[in-house]
């Protein structure tokens, strides 16, 4: 057999002298990393992603996950990952696939912006003591309330409003499918979602019975394969997406492998046990932009009117006049994902090559719709590489309204963004189907985690708003004014619509 | 889209009164009250606004304009010809200050727009909608010229100087109203430029204000969005848009359009009855962007009457009295005594809960 060419990147390591051989390492690994040759654990290294399973169920701290430490020839241009994916294509002449979002060093906008604090002029606010609001509503606002005079003699408020997704705080959780990632990990985002006042979202991969319950806190998603798409699932939730593209993979369809669809995800799906499922490129229904108007339109009659309709595209170059159009088509959400956010499965040479970043094409999105007058008929929902509450609170300020996270909260639940889900072999139970994996992952418990992590981010988003000397989140929406840019070129700083520091 | 941004700092001092009889008292009294609040100026700029003290031109806009140079005012001049009737046109009348030795040159006239419509630029607007997208345009679009009043029967005289200067440079006690605002200001950020100086004003709204909108940035966006043209190089502007906005353009009553701009916190409006809940929700995610954020407390000037309000939480002070048929207010309640001294009742307004007084009609 040809021996494979293809180097390592990691070098998983066990020191012999603390091991007590009790092969838990073994267990574990979802990769077939370890075996037992009868007095010692065996490591096959190549198979190693460096998930970190091992290292933390380790009871005697006697396993190591090193970086490979043999590297191609130091080469500025033909870096490790140019080399060794050549090589790979060499020997598959397939489409090297990659998960989670890219990991290429694009400038980080978000390093680049400082937010603004008070001093002597206007006081901060501790939000330990005084309120501090972060509720936030989507959907379609009107641009104005109407308002008439009861027999009481008070006002009585004449205009219907059209419906609104209301959250405590201004995180919801990105879609993922049920079949990208297991039925523990959307329970545990379920359960999180409803303890915390926020919403989940499907993904496109139907609806479990089990997470049926959680209706008050779920976003259905309507994408290009339509899986699980029916009457009852569109009605089932506070609010229907659909998904037209994402950022890690824009303008390409999805693929989850035939690995990846035992009995419940077939049948939630509504497809064939262990078919792949595809989801095509475009939305076969959708060519244009009067396409999308009546799905939009054929979504709210379904539903009644009753709930706000989403629309979710990936950010590319244009994706102003883009996202303009979708709230011109009927949307009352438009879900904005940047090309540095995560995936189950794309192409590596897609994810990290086509898009922009989120911070762009926010501060483009939002300026466009204020532009034209109708930044109030939709609300914008972020998404894209948020890692962290001061990333929520730049994107927020540059005129986002909420912000999906989907990386983070699967962190809480114990990935190391190693990348790997794609392979259906996560040993975590995250994105995977594997019954003796999935297992591993406990709603209860890590929906506790997951929880955690979103008060934290809410605190400091407080502690924030309390520093620029606000108690409302609708005051930092937007409120470019609050940023400043630090290296930023001057084109870039007026793309942003923000001042350098200094000014 | 502009993203110049430029945030006014300062603290500042304001006094209110308002006769709800519409008995006209002389610009005297609120400038005593002023100037009993040294600590609150630092002479970069004070100002008055006036209701009810050109009652011989009530029908006609009376525009105050500063400019600073001779070109500015021929431009503009040429522009109000086309579009107007121009009543009357005249120097502000002023007297000779020592401390103020430099002012921009001012002039104030008697107009309205051209009835034959036709004649006019933006033929289809109504008569105030016209005024304001003049005001816009000078004071955006011609350099140096800076309209500072333009509402009918109102008037607002400001510049740089201690409350007294100014009050003797416009020779306001000369001048009678029925209601009538002041302001003296503690820049730390700001030039010593004329039109920076409170009231703010447009149409017959005018707005002094201590504090700093720490919701500017927002603020200014939104109105941005309804075709407002921030150029006054402060925050204080937004404020008097937002009302124009909120209760000429949406045609929310006063109290209304308080309440979107110092919104109740969500914990109290959980706890309303059904249809209030749903009436103040609706209000909040409507107007979110139009929330006033960060420390102030406001006077709001209009035709019927006089507003007080503060912030949601109380950052800056605000005191109210009401003495017959006269309220005043103030930042100070020693600045009422001044020229109140005893008042039948004296208060300090709660966070967020405007004091809105009407005139009889």
């Amino acid at each position: 057999m040809f021996r494979s060419l293809v180097l390592p990147e990691f070098l998983a390591k066990i020191d012999q002298v603390k091991c007590i051989r009790c092969k838990r390492c073994i267990q574990n690994c979802g990769w077939s990393v370890y075996s037992w040759s009868g007095d010692k654990v065996l490591i096959d290294t190549f198979k190693c992603v460096k998930c970190l399973r091992c290292y933390h169920y380790c009871p005697e701290e006697a396993i190591a996950i090193l970086d490979n430490p043999v590297r191609y020839r130091n080469n500025a241009n033909w870096g490790f990952y140019n080399i060794r994916n050549i090589k790979k294509q060499a020997e598959t002449g397939g489409i090297p696939l990659t998960g989670m979002g890219s990991d290429m060093p694009y400038p980080v906008l978000f390093d680049s912006l400082l937010i603004d604090a008070c001093q002597v002029t206007n006081p901060s606010i501790d939000p330990l003591r005084e309120p501090m609001e972060l509720r936030t509503y989507l959907g379609k606002k009107p641009a104005k309330l109407e308002f008439e005079k009861g027999k009481d003699g008070k006002q009585k408020l004449k205009t219907k409003m059209p419906p609104q997704i209301k959250l405590e705080m201004p995180f919801i959780f990105a879609p993922m499918s049920y079949g990208s990632i297991s039925l523990n990990a959307q329970k545990t985002l379920a359960i999180a979602a409803k303890e915390l006042g926020i919403v989940m979202n499907t993904g496109e991969g139907g609806l479990h019975e089990d997470i049926y319950p959680y209706r008050d806190n779920i976003i259905v998603q309507v994408a290009s394969g339509r899986f699980g798409v029916n009457p009852d699932y569109l009605n089932a939730g506070v609010g229907v997406e659909i998904k037209i593209g994402q950022g890690a993979k824009p303008g390409i369809g999805g693929h989850l492998p035939g690995e990846k669809i035992p009995l419940d995800v077939a049948k939630t799906r509504m497809i064939p046990i262990g078919t792949d499922a595809l989801s095509p490129a475009p939305q076969h229904d959708i060519y244009s932009i009067e396409d999308l108007r009546q799905l939009i339109f054929a979504i709210k009659e379904a539903t009644d009117y009753a709930k706000p309709v989403s629309v979710k595209i990936a950010a590319v170059h244009n994706v102003a006049a883009i996202a303009s159009g979708i709230v011109r088509a009927g949307a009352d959400i438009v879900y904005i994902d940047g090309f540095r956010g995560g995936t189950g499965a794309a192409p590596s040479i897609i994810r990290d090559h086509l898009g922009i970043p989120i911070e762009h094409a926010i501060a483009a999105v939002d300026d466009r719709l204020r532009q034209e007058g109708i930044r109030n008929e939709a609300s914008i929902i972020a998404a894209g590489g948020i890692r962290s509450s001061a990333d929520a609170a730049k994107v927020i300020a540059l005129g986002a309204d909420a912000v999906a996270l989907g990386t983070s909260a699967l962190i809480t639940m114990g990935c190391t963004v190693c990348g790997k889900c794609y392979t259906g072999n996560c040993s975590w139970g995250i994105t995977t189907q594997k019954p003796e994996l999935t297992v591993r992952l406990d709603p209860e418990v890590y929906s506790e985690r997951l929880i955690n992590m979103i008060h934290a981010w809410s605190h400091e988003l407080k502690e924030i708003l309390g520093a620029l000397g606000i108690n409302a989140v609708e005051s930092l929406r937007g409120s470019r004014e609050r940023l400043r840019g630090v290296g930023l070129d001057a084109q870039t700083l007026d793309i942003l619509g923000i001042k350098p520091a200094g000014r | 889209m502009s993203h110049n941004f430029q945030k006014d700092i300062s603290g500042c001092g304001l006094i209110g009164i308002i006769n709800k009889d519409r008995t006209r008292i002389s610009g005297s009294f609120v400038t005593k009250s002023l100037c009993l609040m040294r600590d609150r100026g630092n002479g970069l700029g004070a100002g008055y606004a006036a209701y009810g003290v050109y009652p011989k031109y009530k029908d006609l806009y009376a525009f105050h304009i500063m400019y600073d140079e001779p070109s500015a005012q021929r431009d503009t001049e040429e522009y109000l010809k086309k579009n107007y009737y121009i009543e009357k046109k005249e120097p502000m009348p002023t007297a000779p200050v020592e401390g103020i030795k430099i002012h921009p040159i001012l002039y104030r006239y008697f107009v309205k727009p051209l009835s034959e419509k036709a004649e006019r630029e933006s033929a289809e607007l109504e008569d105030d909608d016209f005024v304001v997208k003049t005001v816009m345009k000078i004071n955006s679009e011609i350099d140096g010229a800076y309209v500072f009043s333009s509402g009918k029967d109102m008037a607002v005289f400001k510049g740089v100087g201690m409350p007294g200067e100014i009050a003797r440079f416009f020779r306001i006690d000369e001048y009678e109203g029925y209601i009538w605002t002041g302001h003296t200001r503690f820049p730390t950020n700001t030039p010593g430029w004329w039109g920076g100086a409170h009231p703010f004003t447009l149409l017959d709204w005018s707005i002094v204000h201590n504090g700093e909108i720490s919701s500017y940035g927002i603020n200014k966006r939104y109105l941005e969005m309804y075709g407002y043209k921030l150029t006054l190089l402060t925050d204080t502007e937004v404020v008097a848009y937002l009302f124009d906005l909120l209760v000429r353009r949406h045609g929310l009553d006063v109290l209304t359009a308080c309440t979107a701009l110092a919104a109740p916190f969500w914990k109290n409006v959980d706890t309303m009855h059904d249809e209030e809940k749903e009436a103040m929700t609706a209000l909040r995610v409507i107007y979110g962007s139009a929330l006033l954020n960060g420390p102030f407390s406001i006077l709001f000037g209009h035709k019927n009457g006089l507003v007080g309000f503060n912030d949601r939480i109380k950052l800056r002070p605000l005191v109210a009295a009401t003495k017959g048929k006269t309220v005043y207010m103030a930042s100070e309640e020693s600045a009422i005594r001044e020229i109140c001294p005893s008042p039948e009742k004296i208060w300090s307004p709660r966070a967020g809960e405007p004091v809105i007084v009407e005139l009889e009609s």
